[in-house]
């Protein structure tokens, strides 16, 4: 608990460029999504980094509202992602760059 | 805080917790198989479970396990195993020329900038104590209490925003009407999907 703010930060940061990278490289929907996930995990660690040093609950009431939003994102996310499959059989996003149905 | 309050214990906790953060975030990225994607996505979440319970946000490292671990991965897992695609991706295949090696680039380009920029800000600065100050020993209820104040509106439009995720969800993954009407077309999504990707692409 007192670990200097700088460290999970810099642990942030890595995290949240490990997920980046995992979104442009991997062509997979299903991991793209995954990766995603590590951003916004990579932000939440940072907001109760910051909830923790400015000892404001705002952070954490602000990281609590992530969750809901991610779990919405990965119902309508995954939703997509078979519909997709259903229609294109393949879960590879390359498949899917023409905008015709 | 003082450099000088820092304990061995704290120490090794946030090494344990930022290897497995780390470690299991480079497990997704460069996993060949996507449940192994979806298995080191767990070591992550709990890994940012263990942070969060360091930094004294016990309620939302509870929750954290619960909603992504419990609840988030299960979703993947059930995704893929429902599609079938749980077959190696072919990674050494690279589509696009280039991209891989541009893609390292901005990726460092992106950590590197966040790192820079907390640093030349000072990591962190503002008021303290804004919203309400935290209460290490009852965390669960400042946290509450502050929901439904302060936040009482995004706390409803989040209802709102699951109502609309949850019928989203079920108006993208079930199958058109046409197709259960008629017993002729009831193969007709997947016949479809075997013309379309039969097509030579342009």
């Amino acid at each position: 608990m007192t670990i200097p703010a700088a460290w999970y930060l810099i642990v942030s940061a890595l995290l949240f460029g490990i997920g980046a990278l995992g979104v442009l490289v991997r062509r997979n929907a299903l991991v793209i999504f995954m990766c995603i996930e590590l951003m916004l995990n990579a932000a939440n660690l940072a907001l109760v980094t910051f909830s923790r040093v400015l000892h404001d609950v705002g952070g954490q009431a602000t990281v609590f509202f992530v969750l809901v939003v991610a779990a919405a994102e990965v119902t309508v996310g995954l939703g997509i992602v078979v519909a997709i499959f259903r229609s294109r059989n393949s879960a590879i996003v390359d498949d899917v760059s023409e905008m015709h149905g | 805080m003082l450099a000088a309050t820092r304990t061995v214990p704290d120490v090794l906790v946030f090494i344990a917790s930022a290897a497995i953060i780390l470690g299991g975030a480079v497990g997704v990225v460069i996993a060949k198989n996507p449940v192994h994607s979806a298995i080191n996505l767990i070591a992550t979440l709990l890994g940012v479970a263990l942070a969060f319970v360091e930094q004294q946000a016990n309620f939302l490292a509870a929750v954290q396990i619960i909603v992504y671990a419990g609840a988030i991965v299960i979703l993947f897992l059930f995704v893929i195993m429902f599609l079938g695609v749980d077959r190696n991706d072919q990674l050494r295949v690279e589509p696009l020329a280039g991209q891989r090696p541009m893609a390292v680039v901005a990726a460092a380009v992106v950590t590197g900038g966040l790192i820079a920029l907390m640093a030349a800000g000072g990591w962190y600065s503002g008021a303290q104590s804004v919203v309400a100050p935290t209460d290490p020993t009852n965390d669960v209820g400042v946290l509450g209490k502050t929901i439904f104040t302060s936040y009482l509106f995004a706390f409803e439009a989040t209802s709102l925003l699951l109502i609309i995720a949850v019928v989203g969800a079920v108006l993208l993954a079930r199958r058109s009407p046409h197709a259960e009407q008629d017993p002729s077309a009831e193969a007709g999504p997947d016949a479809g999907a075997v013309g379309t990707t039969g097509e030579p692409a342009p």
